[in-house]
């Protein structure tokens, strides 16, 4: 039962290897000017630390919105376009379907403008 | 596979589905277009025709097992659709009036529908929550619809955040229910049931679910503010259609899911349910002075009366369940509809019940409409309301449960009280200040007083020597006889 995790931990192993040695690499070969924004951690351009009632810019969740459209259209195309000759034409037409719907979200988020950087163009 | 017949099985879905999809592109293209009106219309009759036509056909499996149509599943989804259809027709002048018509709010209508759709005809429970969380993700969004007002913001948060936490009560029965059985298919459950403990809780977790959706006391408490706090037309969708369609499916996940068995007494837990649904729903809903609350509180009871049918546990009872959710459709939504009318244009503090003293003489129409959807409500015969509470309570008294029939006809003679109170106001008080109503559309005053004659006809239509329906429903009841053809 066990030894069934055996892989999991070599993966463990090589991950927690390959990180140390690749940050050592950088740390030895690359230039090193620290200065405090450098240092901060990386939190998509917001200040990590700070008033829990901080307001930010409702473009972060738009843009995530537009990742999710993609992000699942990966996740579910992939195994099927790797079982596709197996599955049957069928499917290509289902896979389609999903596609189109899909595209609908991705049209509807375009037009009402979220991917348009000024907030004010905001045609929601 | 046979995807042509699966499509045809799920026919009234599909073309809904589409119809959300078209409504998006063109309201994505064009705004405000009233294409998606008729775009919205034209799916929902197509999709009415297709649910009437596949009445009277017997119970089957489409998608591999994971949905069952025909049946009681083919009433469900007429009663789904005629619900949509008419909420439509009444949101169209209504949403306009209050400056909320939005093209996207039916995009969502037309998701809702087809989520609803789902969920009734769910032959596994992989479908039965896909299916819940179509349907619930868009009406967490209509119930903001009027998002600058608080209540309309309280509403749409509440919903959103009790909602979730109940799909998580219902997901962990399922993964419960899932390692007792081995199986996420309905039929093949109801074959593997058992008494072992793991079984139980899954149950008992799926049922806390189910129960929240259809409002039962104790997890009620969303139900008053999300109504009031929703556009009233589309409160009417969230009270009818969605509840038909968790009835339907609790009807189905209940009689072949889970056997009545030694140790896994479940009517006795709706019974105990239906009676603490119909008491507090009725009791709390006779101190509320605002007509949406007070009708959030009667469809809390109205709920408690569908689950005495349910408690009763014999095809008698299922049978009468659906009617019941046929009749509270179609006089619920009439009810709303006259009360939208009135507080059109007034904002959401209008709906209190002394403003509408005299006004059931100045538009007779909507005065009579509104007292037949309350007498209809309050369960006075000849009226659909009646028919329908006696044959959830004649199921309870053939079923043995003499005590659960005799409290249910007390809650329900209770709630004659607040029913009459808003006739008092309507016709026996002086108009203490001018209002001035509005001139409905005509599809407006249609679509009410069509409701006012469906009251009226199907009161009278189950007595008649020659009814079709309830021979009809009588025919989908014996649910537990087709289990065994069913699993694959």
């Amino acid at each position: 039962m066990l030894e069934n995790y055996f892989p999991i931990l070599v993966l463990a192993i090589v991950a927690i290897v390959l990180a140390i040695v690749l940050m050592t690499l950088s740390r030895i070969l690359g230039p090193f000017r620290p200065n405090a924004t450098k240092l901060n951690p990386y939190e998509s351009g917001m200040d990590p630390v700070g008033e829990a009632r901080d307001r930010y810019s409702i473009s972060f969740y738009l843009v995530a919105m537009e990742f999710i459209v993609f992000d699942l259209e990966v996740v579910f195309i992939y195994p099927w376009a790797v079982r596709y000759l197996d599955l049957g034409f069928g499917t290509f037409i289902a896979m389609m379907i999903f596609i189109i719907m899909l595209f609908v979200g991705l049209l509807y988020t375009l037009k009402k403008g979220t991917l348009d950087w000024e907030l004010n163009n905001y045609r929601g | 596979m046979d995807y042509l017949g699966d499509i045809q099985a799920f026919l009234p879905g599909v073309i809904t589905a589409l119809a959300g999809l078209i409504v998006i592109v063109i309201e994505s293209l064009k705004k405000d277009s009233s294409a998606t009106f008729w775009v919205t219309v034209l799916s929902l009759v197509a999709a009415l025709f297709f649910s009437i036509q596949s009445l009277g056909t017997g119970l089957d499996t489409a998608f591999s097992g994971m949905l069952v149509h025909g049946g009681a599943v083919a009433f469900g989804n007429v009663i789904i659709v005629v619900a949509t259809l008419f909420c439509v027709f009444i949101s169209e002048d209504y949403l306009k009036g209050i400056n909320h018509y939005y093209g996207e709010t039916y995009a969502l209508i037309l998701f809702a529908t087809t989520g609803m759709m789902c969920l009734a005809g769910s032959n596994d429970l992989i479908t039965l929550f896909i299916g819940l969380e179509t349907m619930s993700i868009c009406l967490y969004v209509m119930a903001g619809l009027i998002k600058d007002e608080k209540s309309g913001a309280e509403a749409a948060l509440k919903y959103f955040l009790l909602g979730a936490f109940s799909t998580g009560f219902l997901l962990y029965g399922m993964a419960l229910i899932y390692g007792a059985t081995g199986t996420t298919n309905i039929s093949a459950i109801g074959a593997a049931a058992s008494t072992d403990l793991l079984f139980l809780a899954g149950a008992a977790l799926l049922l806390v679910g189910f129960l929240f959706k259809v409002s039962a006391v104790p997890f009620h408490m969303w139900t008053p503010d999300v109504y009031q706090g929703t556009p009233t037309t589309l409160t009417a969708y969230f009270a009818t259609a969605s509840k038909a369609a968790t009835f339907v499916a609790l009807i189905m996940v209940l009689s072949r899911a889970l056997p009545v068995m030694e140790g896994l007494n479940w009517q006795m837990v709706f019974s105990v349910i239906a009676i603490l649904t119909m008491v507090f729903g009725n009791i709390i809903a006779l101190v509320q002075d605002n007509l949406k609350r007070m009708l959030a509180y009667s469809s809390i009871a109205h709920a408690g009366y569908a689950l005495v049918g349910l408690a009763a546990g014999t095809p008698e009872g299922y049978s009468a369940v659906l009617f019941y959710m046929f009749a509270y459709t179609i006089m619920n939504i009439g009810a709303f509809g006259v009360i939208a009318y009135y507080e059109r244009n007034k904002g959401m503090d209008f709906s209190e019940v002394q403003n509408l003293a005299g006004l059931g003489f100045k538009k007779p129409v909507m005065g009579i409409a509104l007292s037949i959807f309350l007498f209809s409500l309050a369960g006075i015969p000849p009226l659909v309301g009646f028919a329908g509470k006696y044959y959830v309570f004649a199921a309870a008294i053939n079923a043995e449960m003499v005590t659960l029939a005799v409290i249910g006809v007390l809650a329900s003679a209770a709630s004659v009280y607040y029913y009459l109170r808003v006739m008092v106001y309507l016709y026996f008080r002086e108009e203490h200040k001018p209002v001035e109503l509005f001139n409905p559309t005509l599809l407006y005053k249609g679509t009410i007083i069509i409701l006012a004659i469906l009251t009226l006809y199907y009161g009278i239509e189950p007595i008649l020597p020659a009814s079709g329906l309830m021979e009809l429903l009588n025919s989908y009841g014996n649910l537990g006889a087709v289990t065994n053809v069913l699993i694959p």
